[in-house]
């Protein structure tokens, strides 16, 4: 602007709020981003954080990590009957929130909702479509896929303890095969149980929180966090306690979920590498995973020390590449023209299925339906603060209908595939060889889950390669979600600011780190993994809510 | 010697930036340069602006109220970034590339620890841009 430009040019610059990137509506209110941020100097280190939220998150969290350490015989037990508790009684409530989330997803999609676009009328995309999907899936489940794409699809065809989907019968009893027909029928209902909790409603979850989240801050103006969602429902009050206790929760979700994670994933990874190299005991050596700790959060810190175009979004491609050929591989050296059929047959199976299996009341399958679906939706829904956060902070410049169809229905499908592939081959190799697959082994006969995926691998060619790049995505994908993760428990604990000092960010790596170790030495990560999905519960409802908010945002919205 | 001078401006800290600016401002009117304002910002909402575009307006009314008080032809760049913690000094100097700025006058804290484990923005700026750099402690 030159100095040239008359007055009144410059009035309605500096007095009305301009509209952002075309017309979207700017929400009115006297907060001001980080009016309640204090600045502390410790050292040399200047800080930016939320008062209270940064200091509260961090004290209740090292209070949780003392206290499960001091009473483990009683307080991990407690957490766990509490966990299976929430997932028994309330897992009608799960489904059917699952199902709502879904529902509504798709119903903005198809309405003209779905051209309100991220960011105002003129926005542009951050992130390409490549480096945007790389993201997705790093932060989303790609962990999960690599863990449970052999096991759970393998389970259900036969597992002895009678928890399969739908009570329907298992593909093989005491280790001898069924008739064909019921083989193939076990097979089918394995692949259908499975896809449904990778495909459509996960992928709903997230994407209902990272929509709000990104419909508020980006077109709304609020701070990027968790509690400006509910601005439409509790109006200027989230600005006090009733948003710090939800960012509050945000924040103690995301930590302990990263933290559990990491710890399980370094067991995993550590009982990978015994296995691969024949390492005695490295699956049960505690030093073993504390470097595999160390080793990531390293990693973890030199990525977020990169920033998120240099760290996350490299890694996250690094990975996708990585994934795509194990994927192809798997493909193309299992049985492929089984695989291929399947594919389709696995999707309209899911369709088929999909009514019986989200149907949350009248069904007698408690095992698979408390156990496993419930479960699951607890443990999305207690993530998608995190995730929702960051998909959220890539996902700028998209309209609602290219943000839902790439949050949603791609996934679903890449999900699909990668469960068609490696569930596909593991259940091949289990009616092929029955008791002599090492799948049946480490999933049916005795319960190793962490070596289903390199069980499958060793049975096809070139199982020393395959095993170590299954190792590698296994850390590298650890590395994304606690580089995300940690820029999200930033962002939160500096009230929405995206451009806090660095170094908070080093301290929440770091101390996610000392989380994981501490609990890992300590014992009691299975009882803050049940911390962490107990707090699914509350969250569920405070997604529903979300839901409501996130129409009545989009209904605003000029489109 | 001088025709386009940058000045790299954190809006939320406007009012410590005294010295650096009249120094700018000084060495523009000498050389009779064009002023350049330059400013990175988040996507996300910040206290200073909720919108990228409201941003760029409140700096362009910056630039011209400068521009206007001395006599400078002056103009703003208003910068993006998704994460601005990192990518800023990145962003600036592709902006200063961009503008063909050819001196470059920014605020910069006094030198201490932390410099040895990462440098200021200012550091960087004077370590990777063609421009001549004049650091204002």
């Amino acid at each position: 602007m030159s100095q040239h430009d008359d007055d009144a040019n410059q009035d309605t610059a500096t007095d009305a709020l301009p509209e952002p990137e075309g017309a979207a509506e700017i929400i009115e209110t006297d907060y001001e981003i980080g009016q309640d941020n204090i600045t502390p100097k410790i050292g040399p280190f200047g800080l930016d954080i939320h008062n209270p939220v940064f200091a509260v998150s961090g004290l209740v969290v090292i209070a949780f990590v003392i206290i499960t350490l001091a009473f483990q015989d009683t307080v991990g037990p407690a957490l766990g009957e509490m966990r299976a508790y929430l997932t028994s009684t309330f897992d009608w409530f799960f489904l059917m929130a699952g199902n709502i989330f879904v529902l509504v997803c798709l119903g903005i999609l198809i309405s003209p909702l779905g051209k309100v676009r991220i960011g105002g009328a003129d926005a542009t995309p951050d992130y390409g479509y490549a480096g945007w999907f790389a993201m997705l899936f790093a932060a989303g489940m790609g962990i999960g896929l690599m863990f449970f794409g052999v096991l759970e699809p393998a389970y259900y065809f036969g597992t002895p303890w009678g928890d399969q989907p739908l009570m329907r019968d298992i593909g093989i009893v005491d280790g001898e095969l069924v008739d064909p027909a019921a083989v193939e029928a076990a097979r089918r209902t394995a692949m259908a149980a499975t896809i449904y909790h990778w495909g459509l409603h996960p992928w709903a979850i997230y994407a209902v929180v990272a929509l709000s989240l990104a419909l508020f801050a980006y077109n709304k103006g609020l701070p990027l966090t968790v509690r400006s969602i509910f601005y439409p429902i509790f109006g200027e009050r989230i600005w006090g306690w009733p948003g710090h206790i939800i960012d509050i929760l945000a924040v103690f979700a995301t930590l302990f979920g990263l933290a559990t994670s990491l710890g399980f994933g370094a067991q995993q990874a550590s009982a990978g590498i015994g296995y691969v190299f024949g390492i005695e005991g490295a699956a049960e050596n505690v030093t073993f995973a504390v470097i595999l700790i160390a080793v990531i959060t390293a990693l973890a810190l030199i990525s977020v020390l990169r920033g998120l175009d240099g760290g996350v979004k490299r890694l996250s491609e690094l990975n996708m590449i990585l994934a795509v050929i194990l994927l192809s591989f798997v493909i193309l050296v299992g049985p492929t023209l089984t695989l291929v059929t399947q594919f389709f047959g696995n999707l309209g199976a899911y369709v088929s299925e999909i009514a019986a299996l989200s149907n949350p009341v009248g069904r007698d399958d408690d095992g698979y339906r408390q156990g496993w679906t419930a479960f699951y939706w607890a443990w999305w829904i207690s993530w998608s603060p995190f995730v929702g956060m960051f998909i959220a902070r890539v996902s700028r410049g998209r309209t609602v209908r290219e943000f839902i169809t790439c949050v949603l229905l791609i996934p679903t499908i890449v999900s699909a595939i990668w469960m068609t592939a490696f569930g596909g081959t593991a259940i091949h190799q289990i009616i092929e060889s029955t008791t002599d697959s090492a799948v049946f082994g480490f999933v049916i006969d005795s319960y190793v889950p962490e070596l289903s995926l390199f069980g499958m691998l060793s049975e096809l060619p070139l199982a020393a390669i395959t095993s170590v790049v299954g190792i590698v995505l296994v850390i590298v994908f650890f590395v994304t979600s606690s580089d995300s993760g940690s820029l999200v428990i930033d962002t939160i604990t500096a009230g929405g600011k995206i451009n806090a000092p660095v170094s908070q960010r080093i301290f929440w790596v770091i101390f996610e780190g000392l989380v994981a170790a501490t609990l890992l030495i300590g014992g009691g990560l299975v009882a803050l993994q049940a911390a962490s999905v107990s707090t699914g519960l509350p969250f569920a409802v405070v997604l529903l809510l979300a839901c409501y908010a996130l129409i009545k945002g989009l209904m605003s919205e000029p489109r | 010697m001088y025709r386009k001078v940058i000045f790299p401006v954190d809006l939320t800290h406007i009012d410590q930036l005294t010295k650096a600016l009249q120094t700018a401002i000084d060495l523009a009117l000498h050389y009779k340069a064009e002023i350049c304002f330059v400013g990175v910002t988040g996507t996300a909402p910040s206290p200073i602006a909720h919108t990228p575009q409201e941003f760029e307006a409140k700096l362009g009314a910056f630039a011209q109220e400068q521009g206007s008080a001395h006599g400078l032809t002056s103009s703003a760049k208003a910068c993006t970034s998704p994460d601005p913690t990192i990518d800023t000094d990145k962003t600036l100097l592709a902006a200063i590339d961009a503008l063909g700025g050819d001196l470059v006058v920014m605020q910069t804290h006094a030198p201490n620890v932390t410099d040895y484990i990462w440098a200021g923005h200012g550091d960087t700026i004077a370590a990777h841009s063609k421009a001549s750099v004049f650091l204002v402690r």
